[in-house]
């Protein structure tokens, strides 16, 4: 048995990660590695950069199709894709499904809190767009931890 | 003065529509309540716990199921008896009272209305995902539908799920279970203006009284104003979409008004807007467990922790992650040894398990809580069908017992038809999806054929794909089971 079977946390092993070229671009990093009857990412893609076998696969992501549009962050009902970006000065952005109150504003510095909502970083908030009812939130952190900020706590 | 001490007044996905306040007495003393509230959502608010007491030991009770099927919320308004206050509206100066052990069953009045007769082609029980699903597709095919169901709202349970549905586009996918229960109230809407679709809302099958070669014959209670009238329906055909109660768990304490399944917290906090209490232990971790403590959250209650008894997480992955993001742990290998407390929750004693599911002594641990919501599972509600004669198994895969019922939703008699959490535990798609095929099938039944077996093909396709991965295996054996006993 898998450990995230026991646990709830993925580690980085179990997850298809961009290399730095592509996360320069941007793409969307998906967290979602069980068979579930699920597919809306697929059909929300505009460049048809996620695939799936059968609606019970787990999608693909093909990181050098992929515009880093955010599209899927929005839809996913398992709030399980993130966006990263690597920029300037070593630092990156994630933009990451919320769905909690209160609603940071920008330039709000909020608590960036790990796959098991340890805070490892204090981080600014840079982008807040609305899609439903989910608020994707993009905040600025270290390169170095583009891919375990998963979430963020308002202080 | 007009307290409410745990009305959610802000939430991320839902807008509470500002309601009017309402008085009315409770056992004697004055309170208020909203107009958008049951009556058992107004106690709560008002920090009122203890709703019945147990007929052996006069054991305080609180609401368990919240979806009016359980029968411990039970009380009387303005003298009538047995009132089902957690799906009967609040109204301005009504006078509840809690009742004696043994109540009043007398209703004078009861027997003084006039009976009245319905004649329908097609008789749908429940107005859940299933039912609304089943009354279009008869509808759409020009049969007279008469949709019942026990709430004044239709949408069954999806009118508390707050969050984005899985499945396919064609089971509304990306889009929260909320919305999807006002997208096919449209729908409906259309039938009812064309007087294809009767909806009885606030209205129970009662039971089964005849069935002959053409026709089956039920008697349905209608409720207004707590008042309750006859009505005897005539169908040619029906389909049973009756949905599942919520299951108990056996720990000393396990009655205690605190203890709640997970769904009528779910109601309370996403329907009614009101907290259950403000620090909650989860007992265990599928999909209904890890869904709504992820919605505690977001209605700003803390959750303790998730104790699973099984080795590892039921339910999906990412919902489970979503937990823990918050720094909610997720405990596998535990469970609820005992919730002690005097006349409500006060705290409970978890306890870790070993390989073979046995408590590890000393390894007890005793939190401080206010509610704890049991997730461990449904039973299906097929009590009329059993009444009807109708063929049943114990098919444990599927909850509990089943009607037997082939690939069409067909049972052992004709005409009669299941879909829905009623014909096995599962998801809201599958239901949807089932609900549509036992709609077209009771449909062919009377006779309307044409363009129906497209409709079928594609519908049975839809439902082998939702199923054919890992978590659909349980669903998957169950069907099987079904299928062939029925054969």
């Amino acid at each position: 048995m898998q450990e995230y079977n026991k646990t709830g946390i993925l580690s980085k092993k179990d997850i298809t990660l961009p290399n730095k070229k592509q996360m320069q671009k941007g793409v969307a990093v998906i967290e979602c590695i069980q068979k579930i009857p699920c597919n809306p990412c697929v059909d929300s893609c505009p460049v048809n950069a996620i695939t799936m076998k059968d609606i019970n696969a787990p999608p693909k992501i093909d990181f050098d199709t992929c515009i880093g549009c955010g599209k899927c962050v929005g839809i996913c009902p398992g709030l399980a894709i993130f966006l990263v970006k690597i920029i300037e000065n070593n630092k990156a952005l994630i933009t990451l499904p919320y769905e909690m109150l209160p609603i940071p504003k920008i330039d709000d510095i909020v608590d960036g809190l790990n796959r098991e909502g340890k805070k490892i970083d204090d981080v600014r908030v840079v982008k807040s767009k609305k899609v439903g009812k989910t608020y994707l939130v993009t905040i600025k952190t270290k390169e170095k931890l583009s891919n375990d900020i998963r979430n963020i706590k308002v202080k | 003065m007009r307290e409410f001490f745990l009305r959610i007044v802000k939430h991320p996905i839902i807008d509470f529509k500002t309601s009017k306040d309402l008085k009315f007495i409770f056992n004697n003393k004055k309170y208020y309540g909203k107009s958008s509230d049951t009556i058992a959502s107004a106690l709560v608010a008002n920090k009122i716990k203890v709703f019945s007491k147990s007929l052996k030991y006069d054991n305080p009770r609180g609401f368990f199921c919240g979806i009016g099927k359980c029968s411990s919320c039970l009380m009387t308004v303005d003298g009538i008896p047995n009132i089902r206050t957690c799906i009967t509206p609040l109204k301005e100066g009504i006078n509840v009272k809690m009742q004696d052990r043994y109540p009043d069953f007398s209703n004078k009045d009861f027997k003084k209305t006039k009976k009245e007769k319905i004649k329908t082609d097609i008789l749908i029980i429940g107005a859940g995902p299933a039912g609304l699903c089943a009354s279009i597709e008869s509808s759409k095919l020009g049969l007279k539908t008469l949709l019942v169901d026990e709430n004044p709202v239709v949408g069954g349970q999806l009118i508390k799920q707050t969050h984005k549905f899985f499945g396919s586009k064609h089971e509304k996918a990306g889009t929260r279970g909320i919305n999807i229960a006002k997208q096919l109230d449209e729908e409906i809407k259309i039938f009812k203006k064309k007087n294809i679709l009767k909806l009885l809302l606030e209205s129970t099958i009662i039971g089964f009284y005849e069935g002959k070669k053409d026709f089956y014959k039920f008697g349905l209670i209608k409720r207004k104003d707590y008042k309750s009238s006859f009505c005897e329906i005539e169908c040619k055909a029906v389909i049973f979409a009756c949905g599942a109660m919520e299951n108990l768990l056996l720990f000393p304490g396990n009655d205690l008004p605190g203890v709640y399944g997970a769904g009528a917290v779910q109601t309370l906090m996403n329907v009614y807007g009101v907290k259950p209490g403000n620090k909650v232990i989860m007992v265990g971790a599928g999909n209904v467990g890890l869904i709504v403590s992820y919605q505690l959250l977001q209605a700003g209650i803390k959750v303790d922790r998730v104790v699973e008894a099984a080795p590892f997480i039921g339910g999906y992955h990412v919902h489970a992650a979503k937990l823990r993001r918050c720094n909610v742990p997720i405990l596998t290998s535990h469970s609820i040894k005992e919730v002690y407390g005097k006349d409500k929750v006060e705290g409970a004693i978890t306890v870790k398990l070993d390989k073979n599911w046995k408590e590890i002594p000393g390894s007890e641990e005793k939190i401080k809580c206010d509610t704890i919501c049991l997730a461990v599972g449904l039973t299906p509600s097929t009590r009329l069908l059993s009444q009807m004669n109708i063929k049943m198994e114990f098919i444990p895969e599927a909850g509990g017992f089943i009607a037997l019922h082939d690939k069409n939703m067909q049972t052992s008699n004709t005409g009669v038809f299941v879909a829905g959490d009623s014909s096995g535990i599962e998801e809201a798609s599958t239901a949807m999806v089932e609900g549509k095929i036992a709609g077209v099938m009771a449909s062919r039944f009377l006779g309307v054929k044409v363009g129906t077996e497209k409709l079928l093909k594609q519908y049975r396709e839809e439902l082998k794909q939702l199923r054919s991965g890992p978590f659909g295996e349980k669903p998957r054996i169950a069907k099987e089971k079904i299928e062939k006993l029925r054969s």
